[in-house]
């Protein structure tokens, strides 16, 4: 056998993968359905609390700011385990999907709260002023003037940053979510050969790489004039 | 009430985890100071390769951007640690941990250095060649000293999120923070430890978090 017969039947071995194709598969659609739940929990109660911040009350706002800060010094595998293996400590246990779908949600909370709070002030004072002095509510002026202005500004940083939170559907393995990578190593470990891995790592490439070519995309097309 | 207090803030047990988090904690920071710069000098080199003109140096540097951006930094050190030995290299943590986060590091970083680039304007490029500044030259001390600039809080709040990654070493037993307070937590059956350790990166993080919010808004005023 030469060196590279020895290197594909090692990381391409195709009767392997055909054999793990099924649970790499389970895995995939598992994955997609934990990062759909993270973006559209992270997004909502993100923008959620920027829309509170614009009240500006202050003891509310230094709270809000308070736990933004938080989830964005600690380490989201930190936060994971806090939640899988702490609470069971005082009887609150979770599943590892539960634990990382909480998690990784605070984490896309947090820090879309600082990109839409970054999108309403960056609307100029102007445009608040004009849409009261029309007779407008406060509400109504958030709602049909500000934020339509906001979100757009908002929307590259808020896709790259859902990418690299929904990539961290990945550290669910450590709490034996059965998602891609953990399917990846239990096939690892029942055929000793690491192309599960590869297999694995094709199934996040699949999933990944449009999000990020249309991340890519959606930078130059909303890009901050200048 | 005491149930919280014992199970997450039991005095006794973190005086007794202190010094192995303390241990783990200087791990961290050494895996800081390795992967941090590296990841700079190889993100710095991606991007200078990738802003010159020709199309066959600047398409596959993209895809090796997009790429690594795409993959799951665990799902690559998994890879790398597991995957190596099989071609008979027996991989250490350490080396398997600097591996992957070199190759995640360098695209995030390749990636923000090529937009401070883009954004120094080509006027400074010309006039530091018409003064007879070489290429190499111009590059240097007139264009990247600019895109440096006018990307620092992009190059900080990547820095915060490596710092924060060093946290995926603890799955490949390298003995960093996280490592050492779930060492102690599975000795004592106790969450106090993992407590203590979110307290070290809080103290060691937050300042950080602070400055980028700062200098996020600061950017932002000026638009």
């Amino acid at each position: 056998m030469t060196d590279l017969d020895r290197f594909l039947s090692t990381f391409f071995n195709l009767e392997v993968m055909a054999r793990y194709l099924p649970m790499i598969v389970d895995g995939f659609v598992l994955t997609t359905y934990l990062a759909l739940v993270i973006i559209a929990t992270g997004l909502t109660a993100g923008l959620l609390l920027a829309v509170i911040r614009s009240q500006q009350i202050r003891l509310v706002n230094w709270t809000i700011v308070f736990l933004v800060d938080m989830f964005r010094a600690l380490p989201p595998l930190v936060i994971i385990i806090m939640i899988y293996f702490a609470l069971p400590n005082v009887g609150l246990g979770v599943s590892g999907f539960v634990a990382v779908w909480i998690s990784l949600s605070l984490v896309l909370t947090a820090f879309a709260e600082e990109i839409f709070w970054a999108g309403i002030v960056s609307v100029s004072k102007g445009q608040w002023e004009a849409a009261r002095s029309t007779g407008l509510r406060f509400e109504q002026a958030l709602l049909y003037v500000v934020l339509p202005q906001a979100v757009r500004l908002t929307i590259p940083p808020l896709t790259n940053r859902a990418i690299a939170i929904t990539k961290g559907t990945a550290l669910g393995s450590v709490v034996a979510v059965p998602e891609i990578l953990t399917q990846a190593q239990t096939g690892l470990s029942f055929s000793y050969n690491p192309s599960t891995l590869t297999l694995g790592a094709l199934a996040y490439l699949i999933l990944f790489v449009p999000f990020v070519v249309f991340g890519r995309w959606i930078e130059t097309r909303f890009a901050w004039k200048r | 009430m005491t149930l919280i207090i014992d199970s997450f803030f039991n005095v006794k047990i973190m005086q007794a985890a202190f010094p192995l988090l303390l241990q783990g904690l200087g791990m961290t920071i050494v895996l800081c100071f390795v992967v941090i710069p590296v990841g700079l000098a190889g993100g710095l080199i991606v991007a200078l390769l990738g802003t010159q003109g020709s199309n066959w140096v600047r398409w596959p540097l993209v895809a090796y951007v997009d790429f690594f951006r795409a993959f799951p930094p665990l799902v690559l050190l998994i890879f790398i640690y597991f995957g190596i030995p099989f071609t008979g290299w027996d991989i250490a943590p350490f080396t398997a941990v600097v591996l992957g986060f070199l190759l995640n590091t360098s695209s995030y970083y390749g990636e923000i250095f090529r937009a401070g680039i883009e954004s120094v304007v080509r006027g400074q490029f010309e006039a530091a060649r018409s003064t007879g500044l070489s290429a190499a030259q111009t590059m240097a001390y007139v264009v990247v000293p600019q895109a440096v600039r006018n990307v620092v809080p992009d190059l900080i709040s990547n820095t915060l999120e490596v710092a924060k990654l060093t946290s995926i070493a603890s799955v490949v037993a390298l003995p960093e923070l996280l490592f050492a307070a779930r060492s102690a937590q599975s000795i004592t059956y106790n969450a106090s430890p993992i407590v203590l350790a979110a307290l070290f990166y809080l103290v060691l993080l937050w300042p950080v978090v602070r400055v980028l919010s700062r200098l996020e808004h600061r950017m932002l005023a000026r638009h």
